[in-house]
């Protein structure tokens, strides 16, 4: 269903081209001054010191062992690795049908945004959306969800502020059984994984949601793209507590890489299901590990190549 | 707070420290691990290298290599260069005379500007300022529900305004202010990412309309590599004048509060940390770069003492207290004030070391619940006499608490140790005299020194500030 909006990630893809370009005036050496501006871009990305390391170190042994000519080809060999290195999933759990979707996080992670633009991308690909406020804790964050539903003409499930979020749930499900919707997406409050309480909360709710539901539930972690090493520790928290089944990325339309999601993905073998990549209800994309892989080094590298150049 | 940080550093110096003699290479050593463990904190790729290389060549120095305790002044140094990044000295707001005082608020989406607008207003106002929040956000949805609410609970007027016009509601914001009598305007801006040429223009057009005193940049404490390009735009196109650490409260690692300085050349002025709207501190980098080095931060724990100290208490209590006759009451009163310090946690991680006893597991956070829920068990005579509580007595507790008998035990034991402890440091308390307090009869109140368990009972801040000091020296 998201095959529309694929067309967006051309533009990294053009991007990417161009830098490879820039690389190229640069000459295709691979030396010492190459090495080291790429373990800076990868830790510019934040994928982590050691993650980069190991992957320049490999990247070394790669290059020796296959004898790559040039930068290109180490560049190349490097963007397949790191998308080899995303987990993956057979079917993306947006494109499941039916499915209902719990969406957990840190506060302003971008979850109710990213419900809001579900909403709207499932509307258009004509299934039948149901939307669940279950964020009964922060101030507004009901009338901020109730308002994406109008803005996608989708139907919601709302109780007052600082009711039972369970109950919420649990009216949500009753409410899709009675009018067949299929797409179910319930927003959940933004909390810190290092509280325990607001944890065992959300742990409740979604045990009761998993038992109650006949349709299949999938509960997906939203993280910030500019997010640092930090990232690492709310997914375990979060996985540990939630046993999480997918990512999703969000602001990526800002100069953060995300590499963060690189290394949440890869230790919590959990696939990105989607990325957010602005404010706007079609800013939304279906995650690509290959062009996620690119954007990921490119800009750095740009940078070191530039300043080679000018030097 | 900044725990994992933290607890490297400390295991470096550990191994720095189990040497008598250091030599260049143990140095180069420890600045590769050093390094490494900034970058693993999040702090920028840049600062890191200029951090390492400035401590490296200052570490290399014979006045250091060829001290006595060079172990000693490896830590000193890095201190200090911590606390340069940090920055030297405190950064409080400034005012200027004109009323209203205009504080504005920036930083990218989803960085708790919102929630920083509260918690601001609130501690304005515990600081007898009278302010009124702004919302102009008219971007996200509901956001400005979100701020008349938090106002609402606040008891804090809010002024939202109409239209799409978030200039235009800047300026009949603090037109609001001067007509309702507020000294302080708070406006709450949308968040926008640093690369959207339009919103950064219209933040800076917000700017030019108001004018504020003070522009604050909120920062998500969480927050990577980014924030050096993020901060950097903001200082140039909104020109901010201080920093809000956001979401300090979690295990972030505290690469923004590293970096931001060093690239901004911004203060951090402070840091917010809880979901309650008292949770918004004033940053102190001094305290701070302590206690990444695991040095404590007693001085912050006297000044939250001080302020319980306001407190009053009924005569009766505080004489029991001074002829170290304390309660199982008492104990359950000093229970109370430790929560309201922020709990056993807080306290713990101002001492030297204790964020890393916490972080490790050898402090029991919920032994406070558990003693309380002992202490509840107790009739009143079992209260006040404690010395009744017989095997029988001992073990109906532990049953009505759902413990063990150890366990009860384990609370009398700690009731008799810090009574010892108060008899033995209490004629130190004519250093902090008992002022009386005329009352209605029967219930004279009296203020008194903070009676804390495991601090002893009559200490002065005087006392406390010393013992920071001695503790400075030691490492
Ligand atoms: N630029 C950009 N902004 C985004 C994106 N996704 C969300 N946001 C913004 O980030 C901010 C926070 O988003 P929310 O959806 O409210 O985040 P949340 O996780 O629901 O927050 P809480 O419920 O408060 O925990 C809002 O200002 C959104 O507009 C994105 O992909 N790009
Ligand atoms: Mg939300």
């Amino acid at each position: 269903m998201f095959e529309s909006i694929k067309q967006g990630m051309e533009n990294t893809r053009t991007k990417f081209t161009e830098q490879m370009n820039i690389l190229l005036d640069r000459g295709p050496r691979v030396d010492e001054e190459f090495w080291e501006g790429l373990e800076e871009a990868l830790i510019l990305s934040d994928v982590g010191a050691p993650a980069a390391f190991s992957i320049v170190e490999r990247m070394r042994d790669t290059a020796t062992r296959k004898a790559l000519p040039d930068a290109y080809a180490v560049l190349d060999a490097l963007t397949e690795e790191i998308a080899a290195t995303f987990a993956t999933s057979e079917v993306n759990v947006f494109d499941e049908n039916p499915v209902l979707v719990l969406f957990v996080g840190i506060n302003g992670a971008g979850k109710t945004t990213t419900v809001g633009k579900l909403a709207s991308a499932g509307k258009r690909a004509g299934r039948k959306v149901l939307l669940g406020s279950a964020d009964t804790f922060r101030a507004a964050a009901i009338e901020q969800l109730a308002e994406w539903a109008q803005r996608s003409e989708v139907d919601i499930v709302q109780r007052e502020r600082g009711a039972d979020p369970a109950s919420v749930c649990y009216d949500t499900i009753e409410r899709a059984e009675a009018t067949g919707a299929n797409f179910v997406l319930i927003d959940t409050a933004g909390r810190l994984h290092t509280s325990d309480d607001l944890m065992r909360e959300l742990e409740k709710v979604v045990n009761v949601v998993r038992k109650r539901s006949q349709i299949p539930v999938r509960t997906v972690l939203v993280i910030d793209a500019t997010t640092g090493q930090n990232g690492l520790n709310q997914a375990r928290q979060f996985n540990s507590a939630l046993d999480l089944d997918a990512l999703i990325i969000t602001k990526l339309d800002g100069t953060a890489r995300g590499g963060i999601a690189l290394a949440v993905s890869h230790e919590l073998q959990l696939p990105i299901a989607m990325i957010g990549v602005g404010e706007g209800l079609m800013d939304l994309q279906v995650f690509n590990a290959n062009e996620f892989a690119s954007a990921l080094i490119s800009e750095e590298l740009r940078g070191v190549t530039h300043e080679d150049a000018e030097a | 707070m900044l725990e994992s940080l933290s607890d490297r550093l400390q295991n470096i110096f550990g191994g720095l420290r189990g040497k008598g003699k250091l030599t260049e290479d143990d140095i180069n050593n420890a600045m590769r691990e050093i390094r490494m463990a900034l970058l693993e904190a999040d702090v920028n790729f840049k600062v890191v290298k200029d951090f390492v290389a400035r401590t490296k060549e200052r570490c290399l120095e014979a006045e250091i290599l060829d001290s006595l305790t060079p172990a000693q002044n490896v830590v000193k140094v890095v201190l200090d260069e911590l606390t340069y990044l940090l920055g030297e000295s405190d950064s409080k707001l400034e005012f200027s005379s004109r009323i209203p005082n205009v504080i504005m608020l920036v930083g990218l989406q989803g960085s708790g500007k919102t929630t920083a607008a509260a918690k601001l207003a609130y501690l304005l106002r515990e600081q007898k300022h009278n302010p009124l929040l702004v919302a102009c956000d008219v971007y996200r949805p509901a956001a400005a529900d979100q701020l008349q609410t938090l106002g609402d609970e606040m008891g804090v007027r809010v002024y939202r305004g109409e239209g799409d016009n978030p200039i235009k509601i800047a300026k009949e914001g603090v037109q609001d202010a001067i007509d309702n009598l507020r000294d302080v305007v708070i406006i709450d801006t949308a968040g926008r990412l640093h690369v959207d040429e339009q919103m950064m223009q219209e933040a800076q057009n917000i700017k030019d309309a108001v004018q504020p005193e003070n522009v604050l940049m909120v920062v998500d404490a969480m927050t990577g590599q980014d924030v050096v390009n993020v901060a950097a735009a903001f200082a140039e196109q909104v020109d901010f004048d201080g920093v809000i650490m956001s979401k300090m409260d979690g295990d972030a690692r505290g690469g923004g509060a590293l970096s931001i300085r060093e690239v901004t050349g911004k203060p951090i002025k402070f840091i917010s940390a809880g979901e309650k709207p008292d949770s918004l501190e004033e940053f102190h980098p001094d305290r701070m770069a302590k206690r990444i080095l695991g040095m404590g931060d007693v001085v912050s724990l006297v000044e939250s003492a001080a302020k319980l100290r306001e407190e009053e208490i009924a005569e009766e209590q505080a004489e029991r207290m001074m002829r170290a006759q304390l309660t199982l009451n008492d104990f359950l009163d000093i229970n109370r004030q430790v929560r309201n310090m922020g709990g056993i946690s807080k306290l713990v991680s101002a001492l030297p070391g204790g964020d890393r006893a916490l972080s490790q597991g050898q402090v029991d956070t919920s032994a406070l619940d558990r003693m309380e829920v002992i202490i509840h068990s107790m009739t009143v005579e079992e209260r006040n006499k404690p010395d009744i509580l017989n095997g029988s007595r001992r073990a109906r507790i532990a049953a009505g608490a759902g413990v063990t008998v150890s366990d009860v035990n384990q609370v009398l034991k700690q009731y008799n140790e810090t009574k010892k402890m108060m008899k033995q440091y209490l004629p130190a308390l004519t250093d902090e005299p008992v002022r009386g307090k005329k009352g209605k009869k029967g219930k004279k109140k009296k203020k008194r020194g903070m009676g804390m368990p495991g601090l002893p009972g009559g200490m002065s801040m005087k006392d406390l500030r010393e013992i920071q000091r001695l503790m400075d020296e030691m490492n």
